[in-house]
């Protein structure tokens, strides 16, 4: 397969993921922000719900630079509609689509159609028509597209590369967004001493864990109060949480199996590095480490394999061609 | 010379207003509906080419700006008879035009006979001269070209231009065709409508044909300028429909005159490249040097037989319309047939006589630019003002060789959905014609149509329209 059409797919798969995690991120967002309840940081200060995720997306002063102030709706704005910011559900919608377009012929007709019409709707949105038919219906609809195109791409798509780098795109994107969902909680949710146990508690942690659809997997393995270090445990460690470090690893190790080949290249190494660290670590080392330390050292990790990613496969540089010594005096025109 | 006659003729009642044979099933059909019923599946039509995106960029706006073109649900129906004689017609004017490519890269004999002047060709702008003496697989050039063919009457066609550097539009013939099963199955049911559906295989034999000596299995790509092309949905679907890589330029690389592409399992060799990027943008090497499109190298691996390109560079020295006149005369010499298809009768503004006769009646001539393409810089004289005839007149005398005249055709119609209901519309049509080891099409090609009322400019960067074509068994 081309080196391009493979990095359009991972990228194309990377976006819809990366749409879906902002919407998860503004829901819940959204959710704590009608809570009675105040969010604090480390040093015990308030934090005004709504930064949390410019915070986590890294966007934090791109924002204070272009928006000002942190309101609810500037932030739905900036978050949702706003064709500036890379990371905004509208941007993420029409990059995939462009992506899409551009590998038409490497896609099927179901993919392309699920994901014009989502290109469609997207474009006709503004905050009001939003606000109106329900913010939170809004975010349903993202995820809901975001699974029918997963869906469509698993139910329809010839099992080959191009498969196979999509199916990459997405755990990679997700990988990244668990852990920087769980640093973001780590230090904006970090429960002072005499709340723990408490309301606030219990509806901070839930709300992390509703983000990524693992509260009711939190009862069933569990069925206990919400613990940090449990919290944790689900989110890295458990490799049956579909949307946990563990399972996207997994998923990550498998497929550079599969592409390297048996070859020995140093991307399926290194995922096998990460992958063994996540598959026989422990929580209990990984806070002595300092979760934050931990979840850090991880997202450097992946960019490493992310570049290692791209120069065995998806944007080659081959060395220059060897300057063979023509005897022949043709000249070339 | 004189022009056809000044009535239309219409394509379904002929020029006595009764129903022709072929198109009597479609008007029973069409009778039995109601207008609501075509007004509900034009809808429908749209949604379908909305869905699938089947747009069109457009020049001179937005960067990935995205258009529909205009779909007629009205098939344009041509009997068995009449495609026999354009296939055959087509079939020999396209054997004649490769032969005269290969002469004119090769032994000039057409210009050592004076039957087309040595300066017209050579001093061309599409001339190539680095197309000089390379020997190409099956000696031909154009593998695919497409046609352009207008009718004034009852078997009366005429070719209007030869497009043998990168037709396009032949996405919409098969598109059309699935948006017309799918709307109107029972049409497909009571008709016996000859399938196009097997383009895309024709294509890909067609190029397999062509490969160098020596590839056994040979790779074929389609050579894209990329996303933003207005052709770019045309060239994703003849890829997809060929199964073959679709490439941009950035995507090949040149080593020791062999051309690869950068895979995800490293560089693997590409044979046969049908490129839809025009000459001057394949190599900067040998061609323009500002360009990013092309691959640095690839003309000298093109010379050196370890890779086809097709179109060949410089097929445009006999599409352009300063040699167009002169195409019956190839067939005789090449051929030694009498042409069956009929020249558009052109004047010559280089030529003193034609020049003179051409600015006495302007008002009821079609005025064109030698190397204009696209429906641009052209005066249609009969809808023109006397502003743009004075200024047209001072550009003509500025300039003559630039210019050749046409008589307006009376180009015929076909009854087109309108807001006002159904009327007629002048088309044309542009049948696909590939050559490999012989020469083959599917029957029809892309009907396009003017869908403002009188209008004669079919281009869809004019506002032209399409339709489906049935040829009908």
């Amino acid at each position: 397969m081309l080196s391009r059409t493979a990095n359009d797919l991972s990228w194309l798969s990377r976006h819809i993921e990366r749409a879906e995690n902002t919407a998860r991120l503004l829901d819940i967002t959204y959710l704590m922000s009608l809570l009675p309840y105040r969010v604090t940081d480390q040093d015990d200060k308030w934090v005004e719900p709504w930064a949390v995720p410019l915070i986590s997306s890294g966007l934090a002063t791109e924002y204070q630079a272009r928006c000002g102030d942190v309101t609810a709706e500037n932030v739905l704005r900036f978050m949702i509609l706003d064709a500036a910011n890379p990371s905004s559900i509208f941007s993420a919608i029409q990059s995939a689509r462009e992506n899409a377009r551009a590998q038409r012929g490497a896609i099927t007709i179901e993919m392309w159609e699920s994901l014009n019409a989502t290109w469609l709707e997207m474009r006709g949105q503004t905050f009001d028509r939003i606000r109106q038919g329900g913010t939170r219906e809004f975010f349903d609809w993202v995820k809901e597209r975001s699974h029918l195109f997963r869906g469509v791409t698993v139910g329809t798509m010839l099992r080959d590369e191009g498969y196979t780098f999509m199916r990459l795109g997405t755990f990679f994107e997700r990988a990244d967004n668990t852990a920087r969902i769980l640093d973001v909680k780590y230090h904006t949710l970090l429960p002072s001493a005499q709340e723990v146990g408490g309301a606030v508690d219990y509806y901070q942690w839930s709300a992390l864990l509703r983000s990524v659809s693992a509260f009711n997997a939190y009862r069933k393995i569990y069925s206990d109060v919400i613990t940090p270090v449990r919290v944790a445990e689900l989110l890295i460690l458990r490799e049956d949480m579909p949307r946990s470090l563990h399972a996207c690893m997994n998923e990550i190790y498998e497929i550079l199996r599969l592409i390297c080949a048996g070859a020995k290249l140093e991307p399926e190494r290194l995922a096998g590095e990460i992958h063994a660290q996540i598959h026989y670590g422990q929580t209990a080392r990984i806070f002595d480490f300092g979760l934050h330390e931990w979840l850090m050292t991880f997202l450097e990790q992946l960019q490493t394999l992310n570049a290692e990613i791209n120069q065995h496969f998806l944007v080659p540089v081959y060395n220059p061609p060897p300057t063979v010594a023509t005897t022949d005096a043709t000249p070339t025109p | 010379m004189t022009a056809p006659p000044a009535k239309y003729f219409d394509e379904m009642t002929g020029r006595d207003g009764t129903v022709l044979p072929h198109y009597r099933a479609f008007d029973d059909w069409c009778n039995e509906r109601p207008v609501e019923f075509f007004a509900q599946k034009r809808q429908e039509a749209d949604a379908m080419f909305r869905r699938a995106g089947i747009t069109f960029a457009v020049y001179g706006e937005e960067a990935g700006s995205e258009r529909l073109i205009p779909f007629d649900l009205f098939p344009r129906v041509l009997p068995q008879h009449e495609w026999d004689l354009l296939a055959r017609g087509l079939d020999q004017r396209v054997r004649a035009l490769n032969m005269f490519l290969n002469d004119v890269y090769n032994e000039q004999a057409i210009l050592r006979e004076g039957i087309v002047p040595p300066r017209k060709v050579l001093e061309n702008a599409q001339y190539r001269p680095q197309m000089q003496g390379i020997k190409l697989p099956g000696d031909v050039y154009a593998n695919v070209a497409g046609v352009d063919i207008v009718r004034a009457g009852e078997g009366e066609f005429y070719v209007l231009e030869d497009n043998l550097r990168v037709p396009s539009g032949v996405s919409y013939m098969l598109e059309n065709r699935k948006v017309m099963m799918r709307l109107f199955p029972e049409l497909f049911a009571i008709h016996s409508v000859q399938p196009v559906d097997h383009y895309p295989d024709l294509l890909l034999d067609t190029l397999r044909q062509v490969a160098p000596a020596g590839a056994a299995e040979p790779t074929v790509v389609l050579l894209t300028p990329g996303p933003y092309n207005s052709a770019y949905f045309e060239h994703t679907i003849l890829a997809q429909h060929m199964g073959v890589e679709l490439v941009e330029g950035q995507d090949l690389l040149v080593r020791d005159e062999v051309v690869y592409m950068r895979t995800t399992r490293g560089p693997q060799r590409v044979d046969v490249i049908y490129r839809r990027v025009d000459d001057d943008f394949l190599d900067p090497l040998v061609f323009r040097p500002d360009s990013s499109l092309g691959v640095p190298g690839i003309f000298a691996a093109y010379r050196a037989g370890n890779v086809t390109i097709t179109n060949a560079m410089g097929t445009g020295v006999a599409d352009d319309k300063s040699i167009y006149p002169h195409v019956p005369e190839m067939i005789r010499f090449y051929l030694s047939e009498e042409p069956i298809l009929t020249n558009v009768p052109t004047w010559e503004l280089r030529k003193k006589q034609d020049l003179q006769h051409v600015l006495a009646h302007l008002e009821e001539l079609v005025v064109k630019e030698v190397h204009g393409a696209g429906g641009y810089g052209m005066l249609i004289g009969p809808t023109s003002t006397e502003a743009e005839r004075v200024e047209f007149r001072e550009r003509i005398l500025a300039n003559p060789d630039k210019y050749i005249a046409q008589p307006t055709l009376s180009l015929s119609t076909c009854p087109t959905l309108v807001e006002a209901g159904v009327a007629p519309r002048h088309v044309d049509l542009r049948p696909f014609v590939l050559s490999g080891r012989g020469v083959r099409m599917v029957p029809g090609g892309l009907t396009r149509v003017a869908m403002r009322e009188g209008s004669l400019v079919v281009n869809s960067s004019q506002g032209g329209g399409t339709k489906d074509t049935w040829v009908l068994e």
